[in-house]
């Protein structure tokens, strides 16, 4: 009996460390995306999806910020030049074929150079054939909950912690961090499968380069394959009602194999959870673009 | 344009400037000039209204967490939804539209075009009394029912009884089923004048810009504006009468909506900006002395964009689950909105090229205009790609972009209109300094309010949140220092406005701009008689 009891009680601090040992690791996680202050471009991408929104949103901001500069630089030149002091009397010219047509076709040979690269983007972020796992994202009032199909089907929900209850010391962050957040593998495409309980949210993670509606009535898709393991942040994106700012996304990624070893563990610590339901799902069946 | 020359004037404006008094000239009205004022007079009222509430917004967002908007010490989500609404929903239909196309369009179209008064004098007095209970609804929406807290978008499920159980969105709905049939009425007015009271001589294609620019916003006014009825009417009857067109747990579809929403919201805002566009033309031309640079690329620019505005709609909902190939299509469309609108930058500069430059205060918004909707638009362009709005959508970058199209842009646009047609509507002068102060002060405060949302959004802030993470504290402050800004140089603008409507100097002559002043209300007296043209003036265009 006291073997048992003794065994039984050894059993329970192992499982007590490994736990507490993961959830030290995870917070030994680095922080891999979130905004920063003062800061003026997009986070620093960490899946190829938002790798190649970055170096396309540069191309765009080189081009429209010399397109701005070039009308301030002609409107500055007009404002000198051609003030009444300096040119008493006005031309009466209002026409001019060639420049019409130049600047007519200019702007369209731009717009062709930018939409070749869009739409090569457009199709990446649509690709979502062959992922290597799935996760089921659902939207609520005023939380996120998440379901592994792949791993058993076991899900939970992930709510923001309340400012009261932030502890510093173990890195949580007002409005950003959640009891139970989203634990990923690294280096996986992982295909999101996406839905809401109640009103429109939306799933957005800058640093991966998500962002979809979660629709009542609707599965929407999307992806991501995480570059290096740490903690990353979201917001809901789309207005749904009071709690709107207070449901944030905390995505953790690790390792592949210490995320099949959080797996295990998450089987049984989330199997008490009825509810959302296992969801059967082909890993590899198209559900169509 | 082209320089008109007037056969008779003149006689007229003495023989029957007998104007009605009290109810009859205002509740009663059948005057083009009248309602035109009233309509700019309500638009200043609103506006401070709508302002007010957006400087709530931004005292609120100057700091991290939650300081102002609080109900029993904790954070009151549901009233900062109200007030975003209200800012949103005040701004658009009972500010822009009312000042541009009620106010300038009414009073000044039928001058340029030398018609008496628009077609249907009576029923441009109900568009306007349409909109002082429509925006009674609005307001008391958020006292009756607990306010809407939706958006200006009201995207079901949460605008249904699902997310607002309750009157308040009822009484939104309402409200903008009055200002949608206001704006109908008008545009029908605005169409039937244009096509059929033009001076004779006048020929669409030598009419003013500013007329072509209301003849389009009509059109799109229009065929747009039903849309947003049956909608809303849709909403409605989900809300309140069984019906399911945007449930899914009764066969319908929230995206529903936002097709019909958005199929009016896309000409909404060309709807807001056309207006401005002509103004601008207008002013450039004159202060440059000199005529608009290809007039016909000009107005059929403004058609294009008119008629593209029409077929883009779904780059609002690109992150809803639309099929890659319609987002391909989507994104084209969008782009080549940009050309129409490049040849109108360009031309306006071209305009100015090889003119004699001016800088009155009209000039000074109408220079700020062509740069800052230029910023505006560039942003538009980038957000235009649906793959890249995949990091930007309903982040700060978009209210960035649309608030500089439309608060520097439009708004800028309409001070633009109010400075180069003041004496002319009132007779009496706004001293040069009043205009440079509030110019300068606005232009400062603006930029400093709305540039630094770009940053916001790039870095990941969403919009209609009423707290943010602590690491986009600095930005937010600044912005928010902006707008205390700009809004106090609006109330600077308002009371100086009155103060000389009343008490500035008196000035009558017809054209206080000189040789660049062409169009004909430049021939009427400041301010024009009751009537004018009762005889139709002769134009040779």
């Amino acid at each position: 009996m006291k073997i048992g009891r003794n065994f039984v009680g050894l059993a329970a601090a192992f499982a007590a460390m490994f736990w507490g040992g993961l959830a030290a690791a995870q917070e030994a996680l680095p922080i891999q995306g979130m905004p920063h202050p003062w800061q003026l471009n997009l986070q620093a991408p960490k899946s190829p999806l938002a790798e190649q929104m970055f170096g396309f949103h540069t191309e765009l901001l080189i081009i429209i910020t010399v397109i701005t500069l070039f009308v301030l630089a002609l409107l500055v030149y007009v404002c000198i030049r051609f003030r009444e002091k300096a040119n008493p009397v006005p031309s009466k010219n209002t026409h001019n074929t060639p420049l019409e047509i130049a600047w007519t076709l200019a702007p369209v040979f731009i717009l062709i150079a930018i939409v070749i690269p869009s739409m090569r983007l457009l199709y990446a972020a649509n690709s979502y054939a062959d992922a290597d796992m799935t996760v089921k994202v659902t939207g609520h009032q005023w939380y996120w909950s998440y379901e592994y199909p792949d791993h058993g089907g076991f899900g939970f929900d992930s709510i923001l912690i309340p400012e009261s209850d932030i502890d510093a010391s173990k890195g949580q962050m007002r409005l950003m961090s959640v009891d139970e957040p989203l634990v990923l593998p690294v280096g996986t495409k992982i295909r999101f499968l996406l839905t809401s309980a109640d009103v429109i949210h939306n799933f957005a993670v800058t640093s991966l380069g998500l962002r979809t509606d979660t629709v009542p009535g609707r599965l929407n898709e999307s992806w991501t394959l995480i570059d290096e393991p740490g903690r990353y942040f979201g917001f809901c994106s789309e207005l749904c009602g009071t709690g709107h700012a207070y449901m944030p996304i905390e995505i953790h990624a690790l390792p592949k194999a210490e995320f099949d070893a959080w797996i295990e563990q998450a089987k049984g610590k989330y199997a008490a959870n009825t509810e959302p339901q296992t969801l059967a799902v082909a890993s590899a069946g198209p559900l169509g673009q | 344009m082209a320089h008109p020359s007037v056969a008779a004037h003149g006689h007229d404006e003495h023989d029957h400037n007998h104007a009605p008094k009290g109810l009859t000239r205002w509740l009663y009205s059948t005057n083009h000039k009248d309602i035109g004022i009233m309509y700019l007079v309500f638009s200043i009222f609103t506006g401070l209204i709508g302002g007010a509430f957006s400087v709530y917004m931004r005292m609120e967002l100057s700091h991290p967490g939650v300081q102002y908007m609080l109900a029993d010490g904790a954070p009151d989500g549901h009233l900062w939804n109200v007030i975003i609404t209200a800012h949103g929903l005040i701004m658009v239909f009972f500010v822009v539209m009312p000042a541009l196309i009620g106010g300038f369009g009414n009073y000044f179209m039928p001058l340029m075009i030398g018609a008496p008064d628009m077609a249907f004098p009576r029923m441009n007095n109900i568009s306007f009394w349409l909109l002082p209970p429509a925006f009674l609804l609005l307001l008391l929406s958020a006292l009756i029912g607990g306010g809407a807290g939706t958006g200006w978008t009201i995207y079901p499920p949460l605008s249904s009884d699902l997310g607002h159980p309750g009157p308040a969105v009822d009484m939104g709905i309402f409200a903008l089923h009055l200002a949608g049939a206001s704006s109908i009425l008008g545009a029908v007015n605005f169409i039937t004048t244009i096509f059929n009271m033009r001076a004779p001589g006048m020929r669409l294609h030598t009419m003013p810009l500013f007329a072509w620019a209301m003849l389009v916003t009509a059109f799109l006014l229009l065929l747009a504006v039903p849309v947003l009825g049956g909608a809303i009417t849709m909403l409605l009857t989900d809300r309140n009468f069984g019906t399911s067109f945007f449930k899914p747990e009764g066969g319908g579809d929230p995206i529903l909506f936002q097709h019909l929403f958005w199929f009016f919201g896309h000409p909404e805002v060309y709807i807001m900006i056309l207006p401005g566009f002509g103004i601008i033309s207008h002013v450039i031309s004159t202060f440059s002395k000199k005529p608009v640079f290809g007039y016909l690329p000009m107005a059929y620019a403004m058609v294009a964009i008119g008629f593209i505005g029409f077929v883009v709609w779904a780059h609002h909902m690109y992150t809803v689950g639309l099929d890659v190939d319609t987002k391909a299509y989507f994104t084209a469309a969008t782009m080549v909105i940009a050309v129409p609108t490049g040849v109108k930058i360009f031309s306006w500069i071209a305009t100015m090229w090889g003119g004699s430059i001016r800088f009155s205060v009209p000039m000074l918004w109408a220079i700020g205009f062509i740069f800052l909707f230029t910023v505006g638009g560039v942003t538009g362009v980038v957000l235009s790609n649906a793959g890249m709005d995949l990091q930007l959508h309903d982040t700060y970058y978009v209210v960035a972009h649309f608030h500089y199209v439309l608060s520097l842009g439009a708004v800028f646009t309409i001070f633009c209109g109010w400075y180069y047609w003041y004496t002319k509507m009132t007779g009496r002068l706004m001293p040069e300094w009043v205009g440079q102060i509030h110019f300068w002060t606005t232009f400062i405060g603006v930029n400093l309010t709305f540039f630094p949302m770009h940053f916001l959004g790039l870095a990941g802030m969403p919009r209609r949140y009423i707290d943010y993470v602590d690491a986009l504290a600095g930005f937010n402050h600044v912005a928010s220092i902006g707008s205390y800004i700009s809004f106090a140089s609006t109330i600077f603008f308002v009371i100086a406005s009155f103060y000389y409507a009343k008490w500035g100097k008196r000035v009558a002559d017809a054209n206080y701009w000189g040789e660049g002043a062409t169009t004909l209300e430049w021939t009427v007296s400041s301010p024009p008689p009751f009537h004018t043209f009762e005889k139709l003036p002769q134009f040779k265009g």
